[in-house]
């Protein structure tokens, strides 16, 4: 009898529950370690060859051996910036519409579309933007926007294809995340507040304003850096739009070329043992990019929520 | 209980595993550009001789990384091997079929039938000739009224055997070409966009008012794109077909190691832009596997040309076939 007891304490359900629970989440870790450990050791032959110029060399060619990282970079961050900067505003909007605005019944049924817009595939919004976006962005958009080519952003002949067409797509695939986030962190901001505003004499855009934003920005700032996650990650649909071209620019209207771009395009056919430690590369430096921006974002919140507490104390 | 039902599920499982492994299977891994054709190929094949094969359409890189660490029984790849590292890796290579790539445009107005000079193309992806009204594309095509237009130059972004032929078509009739750039299935493209894969340029192509660029023949075809006629090393305008291209390869040179290329080969109505897809199998072979590869191969060879015929591949010319069979007996026992 004792024995047995003894058998099922040390056996018992809720230590194998535990045991295996914490096994799951060690996995996570280990698969990290394995991922940069095999990033690492094939980017070898490019990193003893080009060094740290890697990351500045504009060129790409394949045939001449000379690979750089500096076009690819400059793609990923600028598509990515271009799309935070429209998809921002606009997934905003919607969050406030929907949390304070909107009737009942248009809440529950505008929000079911946008997440129904989460779940659309890339390869589908990236057949949209090649046949459906640059056409109409080549003949309407850019030409008029050509007009401006004193600015730096807007030189180059109207392409349809390009910074502006990814950067609108990407903005498209990252607004469902960011409102659909945004808008859940808003409804936690708890009513008594938003009646304790409009008490004291608010408008609507004030309770908006000055409670309902400042009570939800750690959680808006997290959904920003899941939607930039999207954005910096994304493959297919980028790939289909943005032109292929790596350079270094700063006009919307110019192709470019984006880090996971053309890691997709040129790995499957890569020949040369340099060329695929390269793109292997190339996937690491997308690898600590990431890291960085979650690491920073990280401490952004941890900083704003003390001082968030400290001003309501 | 469970415990030796577990067991008895995973022994059966491996018994099962064994027993397919034993039955002919062949297992190949490689280019994406002959792979519809391959899978009817396969098809057929397996339903004549009971002879399976597997085919991964992983890309030719891949196929050749995949056959050198002998993980599969044949590789593919659309460029060709070079003899060196043929030699270095114990491979027999020799080319399987071919195919043809056509130049295409979208030009308001203009239909095919564009007459374009070699030089002329090689001059657009160099960037010297911008406009649709060069004289250098105006001088050759008195009928049509060119707009002031610049030309979209569009070209593959994943690297690829079409890119492989297109850019030995280039080096072969600019010098400059040649010099600044080269050949290769991927290369650093002096100007233009890049689509992914033949779909992508053909989109690109034909959602871009202004673009130029090159397309394998089957989706020209097929789709119904406009395409030009290209001036051939014999002086006559040809257009991409494929009996101008069957031709082009009549004429192409074999050297010993099958290392095969016929862009702008000689011929009255060659069509300058082509090039075969090749077959990797190593000279040490397993002896029924290697059996099996043989008689596959000659199957293909004698049964596949209305099937490629169909699908708008370049079947190889009879005398070609006839010697690599024979080398194929001769080097992989």
């Amino acid at each position: 009898m004792a024995e047995k007891l003894s058998r099922k304490k040390i056996l018992s359900p809720e230590k194998i529950f535990m045991g295996m629970t914490g096994l799951f989440s060690l996995s996570v870790l280990l698969i990290s370690v394995v991922v940069v450990y095999e990033l690492f050791s094939a980017s070898g032959p490019t990193f003893h060859k080009f060094g740290l110029k890697f990351l500045i060399t504009k060129e790409w060619d394949p045939v001449q051996k000379v690979y750089g990282a500096l076009p690819f970079i400059w793609g990923t961050f600028y598509t990515s910036l271009l799309a935070l900067l429209i998809a921002l505003p606009v997934s905003l909007g919607i969050a406030i519409f929907l949390s304070e605005l909107a009737p009942a019944w248009l809440r529950s049924s505008v929000g079911f579309l946008i997440e129904l817009l989460a779940a659309i595939p890339s390869l589908i919004f990236g057949l949209w933007g090649l046949f459906v976006l640059s056409p109409i962005l080549q003949q309407y958009v850019e030409p008029p926007l050509s007009n401006l080519s004193w600015l730096p952003f807007f030189t180059g002949y109207p392409l349809g294809l390009g910074f502006l067409n990814a950067g609108l797509l990407l903005a498209v695939m990252i607004i469902p995340t960011i409102s659909s986030i945004s808008r859940d962190v808003m409804y936690t901001v708890p009513s008594n507040q938003r009646e304790g505003g409009l008490a004291l004499g608010m408008t609507r855009w004030e309770v908006v304003s000055k409670v309902v934003i400042p009570n939800s920005r750690s959680g808006i700032l997290g959904a920003v850096v899941l939607g930039l996650g999207r954005a910096l990650g994304e493959t297919m649909a980028v790939t289909m739009v943005i032109g292929n071209t790596p350079q270094f620019s700063l006009s919307l209207l110019d192709p470019g070329y984006t880090i996971s771009s053309v890691i997709a395009n040129q790995f499957t056919e890569a020949f040369d043992k340099l060329q695929i430690s390269a793109l292997v590369e190339l996937g690491l430096i997308l690898f600590v990019i990431s890291v960085i921006i979650n690491a920073f974002a990280k401490l952004l919140m941890l900083r704003m929520n003390r001082f968030s507490r400290g001003a309501r104390i | 209980m469970k415990k030796i039902l577990m067991i008895a599920i995973s022994a059966l499982l491996l018994a099962a595993s064994v027993c397919t492994a034993s039955a002919m299977t062949l297992n190949a891994a490689g280019a994406t550009f002959p792979y519809p054709l391959y899978s009817k190929w396969f098809y057929s094949y397996a339903k004549q001789t009971g002879t399976k094969i597997n085919y991964a359409a992983i890309g030719s890189g891949a196929g050749i990384q995949q056959i050198e660490a002998r993980t599969v029984d044949f590789g593919c790849s659309d460029a060709p091997l070079s003899g060196a590292d043929q030699k270095k890796n114990n491979l027999f290579m020799f080319p399987t079929v071919g195919g043809a790539v056509a130049m295409t445009y979208n030009l308001p107005g203009v239909r095919t039938g564009l007459k374009l000079l070699p030089s002329t193309i090689a001059d657009i992806y160099l960037g010297k000739v911008k406009k649709w009204n060069d004289p250098e594309i105006t001088r050759l095509n008195p009928g049509i009224n060119f707009p002031n237009m610049p030309v979209i130059v569009v070209h593959r972004s994943d690297g690829s055997g079409t890119t492989n032929i297109f850019t030995w078509f280039l080096s072969d009739v600019s010098p400059l070409w040649r010099q600044r750039v080269g050949a290769g299935t991927s290369v650093n493209w002096p100007v233009g966009l890049g689509g992914k894969g033949n779909q992508g340029v053909a989109g690109t192509i034909q959602k871009t008012r202004g673009a130029f660029g090159y397309v394998e023949l089957a989706y020209v075809l097929q789709s119904g794109m406009t395409y030009a006629a290209v001036k051939n090393s014999s002086g006559n305008w040809v257009y991409p077909s494929l009996a101008n291209a069957r031709e082009a390869a009549s004429h192409a040179k074999i050297p010993a190691n099958f290392y095969i290329k016929f862009t702008n080969a000689p011929g009255k109505n060659s069509y300058p832009i082509a090039g075969f897809t090749f077959m990797l199998v190593p000279k040490n072979l397993a002896p029924a596997k290697a059996a099996a590869v043989k008689s596959y191969v000659r199957w293909a060879y004698t049964n596949g040309d209305r099937d490629a015929l169909s699908l708008d591949y370049v079947p190889l010319p009879a005398k070609l076939k006839t010697r690599i069979l024979n080398e194929l007996n001769r080097q992989v026992r």
